[in-house]
């Protein structure tokens, strides 16, 4: 009782002359004249996230605001660190795969796809002809995937809902084909080195074709939600403008690089796998805001579709993996039989294949941009260094730019439209 | 799409005083070059027209401990015009500061960043040269070679404390780092494994 006796004085009118500037306090009359108005903004930090919804996972941003306006964003990233380019160095090359799935988990499949292709080429090794249509088809699948969540997922942000409801349902379809050929809807450890885990089941790819003619409809719905409303252009367009110099500058790829007007993709520029037999079109915009990078990600959904229904026309049955023991496991069958084939099953499990020295930056059009590994071998059966390039890490460093006297509430259309996932930029 | 690489690996180790080797490995161009030639020569590939590499896309640095400078860091760039790539490579110790990019690309801040926070590379002339992916009052260069996979502090809630603890690191079972390379010591090719192992070299070409 005595405590709280001697406890400062807190009423109202202390603590209003405590904590309030004398700036702030009412006008006071001035000696002949006007009554004195001093106007303060009123700047002040914010922290935006880690925990913010539309922060996309673990984002901790500062934001130095004057009133409602954005005058300098300091995102603070490494929060979901959890070392794996260190792990990988301690793995055998088929035991780093599955690291892959866990970075970008939005788009795993097109991860591996890098991690494979930069083993492959230090290994000399080249895929069959099937393996490298199916890594195409499941490499857009996952486009398609990515897609879907990151623009409604923007919408959300912007207050859309419809559209994620609508979204998950559509993923869940794409989810299943994932299950059915990797066994995991999400970390699906499917392309390896050497080509893809297993050979898909023989009714998916009637079920994959059944669903690539009711998609583009399913986009429609989706264009008819989002493109031409008012309330989602007033949020996007004219909204975080990256000129084509400024995005080539701070190292853009992928939609948002296209969205600036530089017609760039890996696919097309530097193919791999079998992009160089497909047919598609690269779309570009020019304006760069927000809305350009959702109308190059839905039109990319399109091509995407295409490349799919190219993939199953052109596919043939055959090998899935490279016939030589020493990359690829023998069949279950062959290994009850076959002493050599147990000896193989079981070296390439333990000990794994040693890759000779070298190095290699490899990089593919993952759904985000180029994402792309930086692989050193030294001759053991584990990489010496493996540094992968994420690609949201570029665009997050970029927000201070993008976002420069942007109003708060823009932020988190201007973050929706960058595509980040930070398992992939913390790594 | 080789014969290019090559030619201008060659074009670059003969034009260019700043290159100390120029190379074509697995068909990606590899320069090499010193701190002190560094910031001339990526201008000059940023900047002239035959090169043209608007874009740095990564940036990192590679331990190798037996060496005096042990640090390799390691450019990324990619000319969208030109449809070509370029890897330079510089050399550097624990202390000597590497010049830093960040006024070329303004992109190269966040890679110095990581580079310094995972290797601690210093680099000169970078105004913000914080921590990036690693945890608030965390000391060491968690990627370099001599730094255990499993670190040093380990990090829990106490609840009588009802803060973060840091605590030294205490495994219920020892790391376990499988040497395969063993049980003949330093033998890579095992007696009987020679045909296997040049085929795995790529000096034998595959059966098939």
């Amino acid at each position: 009782m005595t405590e709280f006796q001697n406890a400062p004085d807190r009423s109202v009118e202390t603590l209003l002359k405590q904590d309030i500037p004398e700036t702030l306090l009412p006008d006071q009359q001035v000696e002949g004249g006007a009554p004195r108005r001093i106007v303060e903004f009123d700047s002040h930090k914010l922290n935006f996230g880690p925990q913010h919804p539309s922060a996309h996972g673990v984002l901790r941003l500062v934001l130095e605001l004057e009133g409602e306006v954005v005058a300098r964003a300091d995102p603070h990233i490494g929060l979901l660190h959890r070392g794996t380019e260190k792990l990988i160095e301690y793995k055998s090359y088929q035991k780093a795969l599955p690291y892959f799935d866990r970075l970008d988990y939005a788009s795993p499949m097109c991860e591996e796809q890098a991690f494979a292709l930069a083993t492959e080429k230090l290994l000399g090794i080249d895929i069959p002809e099937r393996a490298k249509w199916l890594r195409v088809l499941f490499a857009e699948i996952t486009r398609i995937l990515n897609h879907i969540l990151n623009i409604t997922a923007m919408g959300l942000d912007c207050g859309a809902v419809t559209p994620a409801l609508w979204g998950y349902e559509e993923r869940e379809k794409l989810l299943e084909f994932y299950e059915a050929a990797s066994g995991a809807r999400f970390h699906a450890n499917y392309f390896r080195p050497g080509g893809v885990a297993r050979d898909i089941p023989t009714e998916l790819e009637d079920r994959i074709g059944i669903w690539s003619r009711e998609f583009p409809a399913w986009i429609d719905e989706l264009e008819g939600l989002l493109t031409e409303n008012r309330i989602w252009k007033q949020r996007t367009v004219g909204i975080g403008i990256f000129t084509s110099e400024q995005a080539l500058a701070w190292g853009f790829s992928g939609p948002c690089l296209r969205a600036s007007g530089v017609p760039w993709d890996l696919r097309r520029s530097q193919p791999y796998d079998n992009y160089h037999k497909v047919d598609f079109k690269v779309p570009v915009t020019r304006q760069g805001d927000c809305y350009d990078r959702y109308l190059v990600r839905i039109q990319e959904m399109r091509e995407s579709v295409k490349i799919i229904t190219q993939c199953l026309a052109m596919m043939r049955p055959g090998a899935v993996k490279v016939q030589d023991p020493k990359f690829a496991p023998p069949p279950r069958a062959e290994m009850k039989r076959s002493m050599e084939a147990l000896i193989h099953h079981f070296k390439l499990y333990s000990e794994g294949y040693h890759v000779p020295p070298g190095a290699t930056y490899t990089a593919v059009e993952s759904p985000k941009g180029e994402f792309g590994v930086y692989l050193v071998a030294d001759g053991s059966n584990r990489p010496y260094r493996c540094k992968i390039r994420p690609t949201g890490f570029a665009h997050l460093q970029a927000l201070d730019e993008l976002s420069r006297r942007a109003m708060l509430a823009d932020m988190v259309a201007v973050l929706g439209s960058l595509d980040l996932v930070f398992g992939e930029v913390d790594r | 799409m080789q014969g290019q690489v090559g030619a201008m690996a060659f074009t670059l180790a003969t034009s260019l005083p700043d290159i100390h080797m120029a190379a074509v490995e697995k068909g990606e161009l590899v320069v090499k070059t010193t701190r002190e030639r560094l910031l001339t020569l990526l201008t000059q590939l940023r900047d002239d027209p035959r090169y043209r590499f608007e874009q740095l896309m990564d940036l990192c640095g590679v331990d190798y401990l037996s060496r005096p400078e042990r640090f390799d860091v390691v450019y990324n760039l990619l000319s969208v015009t030109h449809n070509h790539r370029i890897r330079v490579i510089v050399t550097t110790d624990e202390t000597t500061p590497v010049p830093s990019v960040h006024h070329l690309w303004p992109s190269a801040t966040w890679w110095e960043r990581e580079c310094y926070d995972l290797f601690g590379v210093v680099f000169s002339g970078q105004p913000d040269m914080r921590r990036i992916l690693t945890d608030d009052g965390f000391e060491d260069f968690p990627l370099r070679k001599d730094f255990p996979l499993t670190g040093y502090e380990e990090v829990r809630y106490d609840v009588e404390k009802r803060q973060v603890v840091k605590e030294p690191v205490s495994l219920t079972q020892d790391f376990r780092d499988f040497d395969f390379v063993s049980p003949w010591e330093g033998m890579l090719t095992l007696p009987g494994d020679e045909k296997a192992h040049e085929v795995r070299q790529g000096i034998k070409r595959a059966r098939g």
